[in-house]
């Protein structure tokens, strides 16, 4: 039994370190990938949107601890051998290009049709339309929601302590281990989170108000 | 690369049992949830500035920290406050408490979209105020607001998985008693995937059928 001095501290924050870098490798990987998730969730081709449709139900179907068990030991078995920082990177990303690919599409098809008629009368093509006229519009009304999933994502980075990975989380289970004193340990691990989320959280909300104001 | 999924079906009862887990855990979070939520949103109408702030603290305090630090708070607070409770109880009560947060936040929103004139007019009536809230501006709100609840709720049901972390009884910890066993880990895991997505169409289209039993008014 020993006390919460500097080391442990300092491995909290060593795993708070491994937190920021899963969210923002799952965050960057998600809006590259969700953004094709969103534009094939809207294309011309039904068969192409419905296999967008079942991505998307998939990962909002079950729980992302299995999505990062599946990816975890499904990697080795397609004979692909990642540390377990990478497999969870790889769970993350494809969990957000779902989730993202979900609010853009509903950001997308929230632009009014007139948009799109008026881009066609002009003879834009399709490339062109969603480039500079659509997504534009479309990410600015998505946006309370992308800052309200970038919580979300941060929140779940917490899941990869259940594989083993040392990240705040599992950081603060050890030390809590070490010292016997899981209510101070977890306190510190709560507020660490809490002071990370919570002014995005309040960014995102007021970013939503901002955006009902400018619609009226 | 060779697969087994046969000794991993082997052991179906235990899979449909620990499903039943997962779906007693759900279903009690979301009771508790629906009644932290409306218990909330009251508090927060009332004209207690103390309770209002204490609300907002909860709210903001669940809603910004994960459920896995909050599951294992809650499991070592209890029984330093001289609570001994099994880890399937603390589940329902951790679950009970996220889902409430984000319950009262969803539920405030639909009680915020009914008309004033609604509570006026019961004050006209001469209802009391507790009498209003119930009767006048619940339900309809409830109904505003059902899909956000619904879609909140199969979040609260895939959460459930997460309280394996401290050994409750739903089928995660089963998956992972299974794979201790046969060393299957990839099959077990793709297995209940399917199961879990499988619950979460069934609740969906148990709460379809609520919506339309509980909140379809005649028209006529």
């Amino acid at each position: 039994m020993s006390t919460i001095g500097t080391p442990e501290l300092l491995f909290l924050l060593r795993g708070l370190g491994w937190t920021l870098a899963l969210t923002a490798i799952g965050f960057v990987g998600g809006i590259a990938f969700g953004l094709v998730v969103a534009l094939v969730r809207v294309a011309r081709r039904r068969w192409l949107r419905t296999i967008a449709a079942a991505w998307i139900a998939i990962f909002q179907g079950t729980p992302l601890l299995m999505q990062l068990f599946v990816v975890y030991f499904g990697l080795p078995l397609l004979g692909v051998t990642v540390p377990a920082w990478g497999a969870v990177a790889i769970a993350l990303t494809a969990h957000a290009s779902a989730y993202l690919g979900e609010i853009w599409r509903g950001a997308i098809q929230a632009v009014p049709l007139g948009q799109t008629e008026a881009a066609h009368a002009l003879g834009i093509k399709y490339r062109s339309l969603m480039r500079d006229i659509v997504l534009p519009q479309a990410l600015r009304l998505s946006l309370p929601a992308t800052i309200g999933f970038l919580v979300q994502l941060l929140k779940g980075t917490s899941l990869a302590a259940i594989v083993g990975f040392i990240e705040l989380t599992r950081a603060g289970q050890i030390v809590s281990n070490q010292t016997f004193k899981p209510l101070i340990v977890f306190g510190i691990v709560g507020a660490l989170y809490f002071l990370l989320c919570w002014p995005l959280s309040l960014w995102g909300s007021r970013m939503e108000r901002r955006l009902a104001r400018d619609r009226r | 690369m060779t697969l087994d999924f046969g000794v991993v079906w082997a052991r179906w009862p235990e899979l449909l049992m620990g499903l039943g887990g997962t779906l007693f855990l759900a279903l009690s979070g979301m009771i508790l949830a629906l009644i932290i939520g409306v218990l909330g949103v009251a508090i927060r109408r009332s004209h207690s500035r103390v309770g209002s702030a204490l609300v907002i603290a909860f709210v903001e305090l669940i809603r910004n920290t994960p459920f896995l630090v909050q599951i294992f708070f809650i499991f070592f607070a209890l029984p330093l406050a001289g609570i001994r409770l099994n880890p399937t109880v603390t589940a329902i009560i951790a679950l009970g408490l996220n889902g409430g947060a984000y319950a009262i936040e969803i539920i405030r929103g639909g009680v915020e979209s009914i008309p004033k004139g609604q509570t006026e007019a019961g004050l006209a009536l001469g209802l009391k105020p507790g009498e209003i809230f119930r009767k006048i501006i619940l339900k309809p709100a409830l109904r505003a607001v059902f899909p956000s609840l619904a879609s909140q709720f199969i979040l609260l049901t895939l959460t459930t998985s997460i309280a394996t972390s401290i050994s409750a009884f739903e089928l995660t910890s089963v998956a992972q008693r299974i794979d201790g066993d046969t060393f299957r880990s990839f099959e077990v895991y793709f297995t209940i995937t399917a199961m879990y997505l499988a619950l979460s169409w069934f609740i969906m289209s148990l709460f379809a059928l609520i919506s339309r039993a509980a909140f379809t008014y005649p028209t006529r």
